[in-house]
C-alpha cells in the first residue's frame, strides 16, 4: 500500500487553518448517533474522550487501571510547552516548531510539528480555565522554565508533578461528560483486539479485568491512545502496567508501526540497585536548570562527592557542549553520561552513575534571597538555608522522592542520576488526520509516531498528548465520520466480533495451558536484558542481529514454558501480564529489524558505524529520510517509506557546541 | 546508606472475592534487602508463591513512584505503612529490621468493597468527581491564559489541594470512613481559583450529596486523614468545605435543597 500522508498542500504556517475551512463536518442531530471507542485514558485519551462527547458523540472509554485518572501521564513531572512568548524571548509558533523538527534530528514530519506549535498556546488557556494551578508569578500571571533543547522559557509547569494537574484536567472534563452521559468509562478493562468490518474499524474485544470475561463493543471509529511501549525494556520509568498490547493487536490487523527503534533514554534517572528493582524513577530534566552534572576528573576516586575539590570534577557537559551546558537534549546528555561511565569515571558503589548537583544553585539562590531581604553580612549558613528553600519551592517532591528512594538528602550531597528508557518516538503510522493504515483506527498521544522524530525535547509529550486530543481529533475524525452518518450501528453477534472473540479466548487459554516452570515477570526481566545490552543507548549490527536471534529463542521458550497461576474467569494480575508480555515479546524483534535497517544514527537511534569523529551521532539523509513504517503479514515484516520533505526547516547536523 | 539484610514474617490478608470470607495467611521472608521497595518485596513474596503452584497476592500498583495512587496497603494499622507523607510504593524495607513481624491488610471501607485480597473497588470516588468536581468548560472555550491574574499566594494554596492522588488513605485511616478529606481537596482547589467561581455553590453541594450517597462516614475531627494522607493534605480542606456548603445553603437560590444539618461532613 503506497502511504498517502495526507498533508495539505499549501504553505506550511497555512496548512492547518486550511485544513480546518474546508473538512466535512457532521451535524449535532448526526453526532449523537455515532459511537466513538478510546482506549487509553492518559492525556490523549481522556482530553480526546472529553472533547468528542462535548461535541455529542457517544464515546466509550476504556483503561487498565482502576479509574482513569491513574493513567502513566499522571507521572510526567517537568512541565509542557507552549509558544506563548509571555516571557518577551524571542519565542513564536515557529521556533517551537523549528526547534522540535531539529530536536528530533529531522525525522519528523513538518506538517505535524508546525500544527502542534500552532496549538500549543490553546492548550494552555484551556488548561487554565479548567482550573490547572500552573506556577505564576507573583503579579498572578503564569510562569516558565527552560528545558533541554531550547533557548527560549516556554516551559509551563506546576511544581514537579504538571503531568498530574493536566491529567487531573483532563479528567474532570471527561467525568463531566459521564455525568452527562456522552462518555461510558470501561475501567479495568483492557482491548484484546480490534474488529474488523468490511476493512473498517468497528469494534474491540475487551477483556474485563475484574470478572475475566470477554466482552464486545461496537462503534463506528476507534482511537488508540494507549501511551508508549517503553515496558519492552522492563526497567523503564513507566508505569507497572504500561503495555503495547492495543498498539500491537492494532498492527497484527493491519495498522503499521513507524520507527519502533525511535526510543528515548532519558538522562536523569535514580541509578539501578539491584536485580530486584522492578522499574526506575525519573528526576525530572527541569532538574538540569539548576543542578550541574559532573564526574570525577580523576578515575577510581574514591572520596564522597561533596569532598571532592572543584579543579577535580569534570562538568563534562559543560565542557563539550558550552552553548547548552547541562540543558542539551535528552540523547546527548544520556551518550555522554555512558560515555563517563563506561570509561571508568562512574560514581557510587556500581559505578554506573553520574552526579547531579544543586550546591552551586542553592548558593546563587541564597545569594538573591539575601539581597531581596537587604540583609548585610550574611554568613554562609543564612545563604544555604534561604537557597535551599528556593530550591525546594521549585523542585521539593522531586527531591523528597530521591530522598525516600536512596536515603540520601539531596539538598546535602550530590544526586546520583544515570540514564534509562522513558519514551518511545515511535508508535502506530498515522497520517496528517492521526488515522491509521486502517481506516476508521486513529491513534493520539504517544501510541503515534507522529510528532517526535527521531528524539522528543523535554515538555513535549504533554503537549502532543493533549494537542492530539483537544485540538487535532476533533476536527480530523470529523471528515471520516461524515461520510458515517448513515452506517448504523453493528450488532456485535456480526461474525466479525465471532471471530475475533474466539481468537482472543484461543490465545488466552493457550497461556493458561502452557503450565511451564518459569514465571512472566522473570521473561519479561529477560526480555528486557536483551533489549537494554543490545538495543539500549548504542547499537551495531552484530549485536542487533545476536538480539532478534534471542528474541525469537525467548519468544519460543515463552510459550513452551511460562506458568501463569490462578484461572481466567477472575480477577487474575499474573495473566493480564502475560499477555503483554507475549506482545512485547513480539514487538521487540520489530524493534531490532528496525534499528538494524536503520544503519545511521539520529536521535535516540545511534549507530556505532555511523558517528563523527568526535563520537557525535552521524546522521544519513541521503539514505534514511524516510519514516520506516513496517507491516505485519504472516510471512513477516514488510518495510514501507514515507519519504519526509523538508522545505522550512533545512535538515543540518545538530550542534549544542 | 548502610545497607542489609532481614528475615521478615508477613502476615498477609487473603480474600478469594467479595463474596467469600477473607482470613490472614503467615508467609516468612527470607533474605530481604533494605534497599526493596515494599512492593519489591511483595514480588519475591509473588515469585515464590508462583513457583510452588499457589496463588500470587492480588494488590493495585501501578506507578511506583508515587503519584498515581493506585497502591493502597493498610500495614501494620496505617494507611501506607510508618512513613509520613509516603506511599506504599515508596515504602522502603530500610523501615524495617531482622526479625519483625509486618501485617498486611486492604483498605478497609464499606465504601470501598474488596475486589481481591488486598484490592479494593474505589469507583466511589470517581463518582463524587462526577457529580461536580471539575470546570465547566468546553474545549475552545478558553480566553489567553494571562487575560485573569490569579493571586499567587491562593494559586499555590490550590495546588496544594489539587496535589490529591485519590488514593483512599483518608477513608482507610479514618475511624468512620469518611471521605471530607478528598472532597475536602477537590472543592477547595477550584473554589480558591477564580476560573471556579461561578460553579462553586452548585459544585459543593453536588459533591458532598454524593459523597454521603456513597456510605462514607461523618467526620469525627480526628485527623488521621491529614497524618495518613501521603500528600500531606491540610484538614483545612475539611474546613473550606464546611464553609463553602453552608455559604451555599445561605444563599437564596439553593433554598430548594435538602438540610445541610443532614449530611455527612459538618
Amino acid at each position: 500500500m503506497e502511504l498517502d500522508a495526507k498533508i495539505p498542500v499549501t504553505e506550511l504556517d497555512q496548512k492547518w487553518a486550511d485544513y480546518k475551512n474546508h473538512v466535512n463536518l457532521v451535524s449535532p442531530a448526526n453526532k449523537r448517533k455515532l459511537e466513538l471507542i478510546v482506549i487509553g485514558s492518559g492525556l490523549a485519551g481522556a482530553s480526546a474522550a472529553a472533547t468528542l462527547g462535548e461535541l455529542g458523540y457517544k464515546v466509550k472509554v476504556f483503561c487498565f487501571q482502576d479509574s482513569p485518572r491513574r493513567a502513566h501521564s499522571i507521572a510526567a513531572q517537568g512541565g509542557i510547552n507552549a509558544a506563548k512568548n509571555y516571557q518577551n524571548d524571542g519565542d513564536s509558533v515557529f521556533r517551537l516548531f523549528y526547534e522540535t523538527v531539529k530536536g528530533g534530528d529531522y525525522r519528523s514530519r513538518e506538517a505535524n510539528v508546525y500544527r502542534l506549535a500552532q496549538v500549543s498556546g490553546n492548550i494552555i488557556d484551556q488548561c487554565v480555565a479548567q482550573g490547572v494551578p500552573f506556577a505564576r508569578e507573583y503579579g498572578g500571571l503564569l510562569s516558565n522554565r527552560s528545558f533541554g533543547g531550547t533557548q527560549v522559557q516556554r516551559t509551563f509547569y506546576a511544581a514537579g508533578q504538571t503531568g498530574q494537574q493536566l491529567l487531573l484536567g483532563a479528567y474532570g472534563a471527561l467525568e463531566r461528560q459521564v455525568s452527562m452521559g456522552n462518555v461510558t468509562m470501561y475501567e479495568r478493562h483492557e482491548m484484546h483486539d480490534i474488529v474488523i468490518i468490511d476493512g473498517k474499524a468497528r469494534g474491540i474485544i475487551a477483556r474485563n479485568l475484574v470478572t475475566g470475561k470477554l466482552e464486545r463493543y461496537f462503534g463506528h471509529a476507534a482511537l488508540i491512545c494507549s501511551g508508549g511501549y517503553a515496558n519492552v525494556f522492563y526497567l523503564s520509568t513507566n508505569a507497572m502496567g504500561s503495555n503495547v498490547t492495543a498498539a500491537w493487536k492494532s498492527h497484527k490487523k493491519g495498522a503499521y508501526f513507524a520507527n519502533p527503534c525511535f526510543t528515548q533514554i532519558h538522562p536523569t534517572c535514580i541509578p539501578v540497585t539491584g536485580d530486584h528493582q522492578s522499574k526506575l524513577t525519573l528526576m525530572s530534566e527541569s532538574l538540569r536548570n539548576d543542578g550541574r552534572i559532573w564526574v570525577p576528573k580523576n578515575k577510581g576516586d574514591k572520596r564522597r562527592g561533596i569532598d571532592i575539590p572543584n579543579e577535580d570534577r569534570d562538568y563534562y557537559l559543560e565542557r563539550r557542549y558550552p552553548a547548552f551546558g547541562n540543558l542539551v537534549p535528552r540523547d546527548v546528555a544520556s551518550r555522554a553520561a555512558k560515555e563517563r561511565c563506561d570509561g571508568g569515571y562512574g560514581v557510587g558503589t556500581t559505578k554506573m552513575a553520574v552526579y547531579l548537583d544543586f550546591a552551586d544553585a542553592i548558593k546563587r539562590y541564597g545569594k538573591i534571597e539575601t539581597g531581596k531581604l537587604g540583609m548585610t553580612d550574611t554568613k554562609n549558613e543564612t545563604i544555604t538555608e534561604l537557597g535551599k528553600e528556593v530550591i525546594a519551592e521549585k523542585y521539593g517532591n522531586l527531591f523528597e522522592m530521591y530522598e525516600k528512594i536512596t536515603g540520601e538528602n539531596p539538598y546535602d550531597v550530590p544526586m546520583r542520576i544515570y540514564p534509562a528508557v522513558h519514551y518511545t518516538m515511535g508508535g502506530l503510522w498515522v497520517d496528517y488526520e492521526l488515522m491509521t493504515t486502517v481506516p476508521g483506527l486513529y491513534s493520539l498521544g504517544e501510541a503515534n509516531f507522529s510528532d517526535h522524530g527521531a528524539n522528543r525535547l523535554g515538555a513535549s509529550a504533554l503537549m502532543q498528548g493533549l494537542g492530539d486530543g483537544y485540538f487535532v481529533i476533533p476536527y480530523t475524525l470529523s471528515r471520516y465520520m461524515a461520510d458515517e452518518i448513515r452506517t448504523n450501528a453493528i450488532s456485535t453477534s456480526h461474525p466479525a466480533f465471532d471471530e475475533a472473540e474466539n481468537g482472543v479466548k484461543e490465545r488466552i487459554e493457550r497461556l493458561m495451558n502452557v503450565r511451564g516452570n518459569e514465571s512472566v515477570e522473570s521473561f519479561h526481566k529477560r526480555l528486557g536484558k536483551i533489549m537494554w545490552d543490545k538495543c539500549g543507548m548504542s547499537r551495531n549490527e552484530k549485536g542487533l542481529s545476536e538480539a532478534i536471534n534471542e528474541i525469537k529463542a525467548l519468544r519460543k521458550e515463552f510459550w513452551g514454558n511460562v506458568k501463569v497461576s490462578g484461572e481466567i474467569l477472575e480477577m487474575n494480575p499474573e495473566l493480564d501480564k502475560a499477555g503483554r508480555v507475549a506482545d512485547f515479546l513480539e514487538l521487540a524483534e520489530l524493534i531490532c529489524i528496525d534499528a538494524l535497517n536503520r544503519k545511521e544514527s539520529c536521535g535516540g537511534h545511534f549507530r556505532e558505524e555511523s558517528q563523527t569523529s568526535e563520537g557525535e551521532a552521524l546522521r544519513n539523509d541521503e539514505q534514511y529520510s524516510y519514516v520506516a513504517a513496517w507491516e505485519y503479514t504472516d510471512s513477516g515484516e514488510i518495510l514501507h517509506k514515507e519519504e519526509l520533505t523538508f522545505e522550512v526547516a533545512m535538515p543540518s547536523q545538530r550542534n549544542y557546541k | 546508606m548502610e545497607h542489609y539484610t532481614m528475615n521478615l514474617t508477613l502476615k498477609v490478608w487473603r480474600q478469594k472475592n467479595r463474596q467469600e470470607k477473607g482470613h490472614f495467611e503467615t508467609y516468612d521472608m527470607k533474605d530481604i534487602l533494605s534497599e526493596m521497595s515494599f512492593l519489591e518485596m511483595f514480588d519475591v513474596l509473588n515469585e515464590r508463591l508462583i513457583l510452588e503452584n499457589k496463588e500470587p497476592v492480588v494488590f493495585d500498583q501501578d506507578c511506583r513512584e508515587g503519584i498515581c495512587g493506585a497502591c493502597s496497603m493498610y500495614i501494620d494499622g496505617r494507611a501506607h505503612g510508618p512513613w509520613q507523607k509516603n506511599t506504599v510504593c515508596q515504602l522502603h524495607m530500610r523501615a524495617y529490621k531482622d526479625g519483625d513481624t509486618i501485617v498486611v491488610e486492604p483498605w478497609r471501607s464499606a465504601a470501598f468493597p474488596i475486589i481481591k485480597d488486598l484490592m479494593v473497588d474505589r469507583k466511589a470516588f470517581d463518582r463524587i468527581i462526577e457529580a461536580g468536581g471539575f470546570i465547566s468548560v468546553n474545549t475552545g472555550n478558553a480566553v489567553d491564559a494571562n487575560s485573569t491574574p490569579v493571586d499567587r499566594a491562593k494559586s499555590e494554596e490550590a495546588f496544594d489541594s489539587a496535589t490529591c492522588i485519590g488514593c483512599g488513605a483518608c477513608v482507610a485511616a479514618c475511624p468512620n470512613s469518611s471521605a471530607v478529606l478528598f472532597v475536602g481537596a477537590k472543592i477547595s482547589q477550584l473554589a480558591l481559583l477564580p476560573q471556579g467561581d461561578p460553579e462553586r455553590k452548585a459544585r459543593v453541594i453536588n459533591m458532598v450529596d454524593q459523597m454521603d450517597k456513597e456510605g462514607f462516614g461523618n467526620c469525627g475531627n480526628i485527623y488521621n486523614c491529614e497524618a495518613e494522607c501521603p500528600k500531606g493534605i491540610s484538614v483545612e480542606n475539611i474546613a473550606r468545605m464546611n464553609r463553602e456548603y453552608l455559604g451555599a445553603f445561605s444563599s437564596s437560590e439553593m433554598q430548594t435543597r435538602p438540610n445541610p444539618a443532614k449530611h455527612n461532613g459538618v
